[in-house]
């Protein structure tokens, strides 16, 4: 596949495969924070926001080791995970899924937010006053003007995550074929003599996936918010 | 058919204290300057603030009373609102806008509104293609469409040049004579409402300081500015 070596490819794979899912589990999450977070005022708003916001400015290390020190064999959650389902979170794929929607997630929730908070509340009192419940003035009028906003969260929160390296690598170790993605095949073959060809293919890859994610966004976003387009 | 009002509640330096009962039928007058208490009153009405004190009834059901902690949410009072920028919802056609409310779309009444309020063309269109006018036209529309026991309409032709504020006036008034659906208009232009009121309340400073059928608007505006100096 292009040239490829099959390291890279599984290294390819991975990363698309876990950046997607790590996405897609924690976008529900995030939309329900985000509207939270930007529509509401409640005690304890703050202190939500803040450890929403903590990934965004710990050092991935750290943010991996605190991960591998929660879901790790010995760890409150991953001992209670091992003993009851026989699941071994800590250097698996389902790490690497952990690592990146940890670090993916604030972008996704601010992202959401700050579009929840530009929508005039009034919007929703009109449909409160057309008989509608709390739940469809969510479904019908919250969530579709949030649509660029969830957009914007799903793209950066994406990226970011086919970027991450440090809370993967500590969580997730740098298994090849298993928990070895872009960034980590990436140093690994800087480490080795004579990788330099293949480092360049993996930063021609990585480039070229971020082109693609924005302007998958880009696309979509003008299909999805087609009403300010025709405005 | 009476809509009956009795209100005290504090915002700040300020005090909505009323005690009102309006005739719940054709349209009434709403007028006050800015600070008056308009929009704290329609906030109450709509179920959008929660009085400090006092109950308010349309007809013979209690919407609100605080004495017995009855508060009746927006969405199951029956009382339409029209807000002054129509704010209809962006990402839904004409038609999906008017339908979102609709106890039954595609009926008589359906395309009686539409008619009255000459949308029949615009139906396909999105809100950001509509002029001004057209867009408070649809928002009334789509208040009616909901089958309100009360319809408020928050200066909605505040925002239309002369012309067009002239031929909307004409349409609320015609649809309101079609549909007999209760109507009460906010507004701060006395012409406006003389010229579509049979009943006009003054506000001031929270009070109503006179009620009076729209004949004797003259005397409501000295009282106003008597308020006003006084």
């Amino acid at each position: 596949m292009l040239g490829l070596s099959e390291m890279e490819q599984q290294a390819l794979m991975l990363s698309l495969g876990a950046s997607s899912q790590a996405v897609l589990w924690s976008l529900p999450l995030a939309i329900g924070l985000g509207w939270l977070l930007g529509t509401r005022r409640f005690p304890g708003h703050a202190a939500l926001n803040a450890v929403v916001h903590l990934p965004l400015v710990l050092p991935p290390v750290v943010l991996g080791y605190l991960l591998l020190v929660l879901l790790g064999r010995n760890g409150p959650v991953g001992a209670v995970l091992e003993d009851w389902f026989g699941l071994r979170i800590a250097f698996s794929r389902g790490a690497v899924v952990i690592a990146c929607a940890v670090v993916g997630f604030p972008l996704m929730v601010r992202a959401i937010r700050q579009s929840a908070e530009s929508i005039d509340p009034r919007f929703a009192r009109a449909a409160r006053s057309l008989g509608a419940s709390e739940l469809r003035v969510f479904l019908t009028v919250s969530l579709p003007l949030m649509a660029s906003g969830i957009l914007t969260g799903i793209t950066l929160a994406f990226a970011r995550a086919v970027g991450e390296f440090g809370a993967t690598i500590t969580l997730a170790g740098n298994l090849p074929g298993r928990t070895q993605t872009l960034p980590l095949a990436l140093f690994t073959v800087t480490q080795s003599p004579g990788g330099d060809m293949a480092a360049l293919r993996l930063c021609l890859l990585s480039l070229a996936l971020a082109a693609a994610a924005l302007m998958a966004s880009e696309l979509i976003g003008r299909r999805m918010t087609r009403w300010e387009v025709r405005a | 058919m009476t809509l009956d009002i009795h209100l005290r509640h504090q915002q700040g330096a300020f005090c909505l204290a009323l005690d009102l009962s309006l005739p719940a039928q054709g349209i009434t007058g709403l007028i006050g300057r800015s600070g008056s208490g308009k929009s704290t009153l329609f906030a109450c009405l709509a179920g959008h603030l929660r009085p400090a004190q006092g109950c308010i009834r349309l007809r013979d059901r209690v919407l609100y009373d605080s004495a017995r902690g009855v508060h009746v949410p927006s969405a199951r009072r029956g009382i339409g609102v029209v807000f002054q920028d129509g704010l209809l919802f962006p990402h839904m056609r004409v038609r999906q806008n008017l339908a979102y409310g609709a106890r039954n779309a595609g009926t008589a009444f359906w395309h009686e509104v539409i008619e009255a309020l000459e949308l029949t063309d615009r139906l396909r269109a999105w809100p950001g293609q509509l002029s001004g006018g057209e867009r408070q036209r649809a928002a009334i529309a789509r208040a009616l469409m909901a089958e309100p026991d009360l319809l408020l309409l928050d200066e909605p032709v505040s925002a239309l040049d002369p012309g067009l504020k002239d031929r909307t006036l004409d349409l609320i008034q015609r649809v309101q004579q079609r549909t007999q659906v209760p109507m009460i208009f906010i507004s701060h232009a006395p012409e406006e409402v003389r010229r579509l009121c049979q009943t006009v309340v003054t506000l001031h400073n929270g009070q109503a300081v006179s009620v009076t059928g729209a004949t004797e608007l003259p005397a409501a505006c000295r009282a106003l500015t008597a308020a006003a100096v006084g």
